[in-house]
């Protein structure tokens, strides 16, 4: 199924056109019917529907809906929302319902956007397949045996398969980018602190964002516009660009386009290798300067990154203690064994595992060799970054080195998980913002270009990807 | 210091209020020594003269102002996911 532009179906809204009720409708169908594919964990029927009739009645009253009225979206069911369960695809989350609304969500429904339903990933975000969701794994839109990408997979596999014009996702080491690789869609990881994160439950909180996934970008863009900007309730939270970051047109001619050397090193998929080099062609084409540039340190981004973040995920996690919300283990005796036996079973796997090495990098006696050293050689990254973004406007490479893989081919083996991110990783520990966007296919499953912008440049990031979709 | 022992596991295990059972000691032990191998290759990295970030877009101290605002949910709201409530607070197991 597909949808028109989120724009069209906002104006078609607005001016009495289309129902808000009607499209919900049509979501809620569009999701029961692709449910094979186990992209959803729970739809919010009662609520969309509630909201949809008084947008609608909005609108018989003159009123205005707004820039996203009666548009559709799924959120990855680690943002909290009211009307239903927020569960982060983990058992110890499984029965919890939100007392409150992520911002995210608070300000795309005041423009007249309405969340249908809660998608699937991996438990707490933590992975690249969906596989480590407690509940079940979802499958690629385009082969059913293959991940989706994670960890916001069931997002991505959603905006594919059209059951929503639009999805939100994370991204702490590229969940967003992934997945849109794997899928064919596009996804855009915004600079840090770009969209509050007030609400939503937190990995790695110095390199978590969140951001849309979505069909094209100007639906990318437009979802951004809104998200974006200041909120006290996240003191991370930086000042906006004042103009919108849906509307900039951007000419390839003469721009300064930098291909990232280490992402285009062995390891690389020769079909992968392929269509990104065709891609770069036709952004030479277009006029663009494009040249090789060499950031030496970013290969070891991933090392960096399974530091921080399991340091900071062993902090996160700690008020999941089975006393004041999510599961609790019945047959404790006393408070300690309370959060043992409620840790301990409420966890998957890779919770787990992820708890013990932040602990373990974080305790007295290696604080200083690992996680003061991972933040030492992040510096040496940023300041790569900052060198390049002197000489370029733009830096492309792969999103992965691979295609979607088969389900159940790296779910024994955490290493081989993790080297999935070793081509999003950098720009989560520099803050950059970065856009995956479908360039071609390689054994009939999609391949996604990446482009990084320098901190700060999401407006012209989202503008030169809109041009390169006008070019493929 | 990358190889772990499983004595390693069960302290790593007791800090992170975790229990592992007997089966998962050896598979987190090893999974957990292949993990920190791979990031010692930071060892290597001559980061002289560097300083680290903690903050990358470079804000610091973010104040408000010290009052109180109105909060959406009401208190039974927040005690709502609570395991165990009495008084209008949360209860917990026997601490002793």
């Amino acid at each position: 199924m597909t949808w028109p532009k989120i724009a069209d179906i906002a104006a078609s809204v607005n001016t009495g056109e289309s129902s808000a009720v009607d499209l919900v409708k049509k979501s809620l169908q569009a999701i029961e019917k692709a449910k094979d594919y186990q992209a959803i964990i729970s739809t919010l029927d009662d609520r969309a529907l509630d909201r949809a009739k008084q947008i609608d009645q909005k609108v018989k009253q003159g009123k205005p809906a707004g820039r996203l009225a009666g548009v559709p979206f799924i959120a990855k069911d680690n943002y909290l929302t009211l009307g239903g369960k927020t569960t982060a695809a983990s058992n110890i989350l499984k029965p919890f319902e939100s007392p409150y609304q992520s911002t995210a969500i608070e300000r795309l429904e005041a423009e007249g956007a309405i969340c249908v339903a809660k998608a699937n990933l991996d438990a707490f975000a933590h992975g690249s397949s969906t596989e480590n969701s407690d509940f079940f794994t979802t499958k690629n839109p385009y082969d059913k045996t293959r991940v989706p990408g994670g960890s916001s997979g069931g997002s991505t596999a959603a905006v594919v398969l059209g059951l929503a014009p639009f999805a939100l996702g994370t991204d702490t080491g590229g969940s967003i980018r992934q997945p849109a690789g794997f899928c064919g869609a596009v996804g855009f990881k915004p600079t840090y602190g770009l969209v509050s994160r007030s609400g939503v439950i937190a990995m790695a909180s110095s390199t978590d964002v969140i951001g849309p996934l979505a069909n094209n970008v100007d639906d990318a863009a437009l979802v951004l516009d809104v998200m974006s900007g200041p909120d006290e309730l996240d003191s991370t939270t930086i000042e906006r660009d004042k103009q919108s970051y849906a509307d900039l047109k951007l000419n390839l001619k003469g721009k300064k386009i930098g291909i990232v050397k280490e992402y285009m090193a062995e390891g690389l998929e020769p079909g992968v290798r392929d269509v990104i080099e065709s891609a770069i062609d036709k952004l030479s084409q277009a006029g663009a300067e494009v040249n090789e540039v060499s950031l030496p340190s970013l290969p070891l981004a991933l090392a960096v990154y399974y530091i921080i973040c399991p340091a900071e995920v062993s902090s996160n996690l700690a008020r999941y203690d089975g006393q004041r919300f999510g599961y609790s283990a019945a047959e404790a005796k006393d408070l300690d064994e309370s959060y043992e036996l409620s840790r301990e079973q409420g966890f998957g796997a890779e919770a787990k595992r992820r708890i013990m090495i932040g602990t373990y990098v974080l305790s007295s006696g290696y604080y200083d060799a690992y996680y003061k050293k991972a933040q030492t050689v992040r510096t040496k990254i940023i300041n790569e970054f900052k060198t390049a973004f002197k000489s370029y406007d733009f830096l492309v490479g792969p999103t992965s080195p691979t295609v979607a893989f088969k389900i159940g081919e790296k779910i024994d083996d955490p290493l081989k998980m993790y080297l999935n991110d070793i081509l999003t990783v950098a720009a989560n520990i520099s803050g950059n913002p970065a856009l995956t966007l479908p360039a071609g296919k390689s054994q009939g499953l999609p391949v996604g270009l990446q482009i990084i912008g320098a901190q700060k440049d999401d407006r012209e990031l989202l503008a030169a990807g809109r041009a390169f979709e006008e070019l493929a | 210091m990358s190889k772990l022992t499983r004595d390693d596991v069960l302290k790593l295990a007791r800090l992170s209020r975790l229990r592992v059972s007997e089966d998962e000691i050896e598979k987190f032990r090893s999974e957990l020594s292949e993990i920190l191998e791979y990031v010692q290759q930071l060892d290597a990295v001559d980061t002289a003269g560097l300083e680290p970030t903690y903050q990358v877009t470079g804000l610091t101290n973010v104040d408000r102002a010290d009052e109180i605002k109105a909060y959406s949910a009401k208190p039974a709201d927040l005690l709502k996911n609570a395991p165990a409530v009495k008084d209008g607070q949360f209860k917990v197991k026997r601490v002793l």
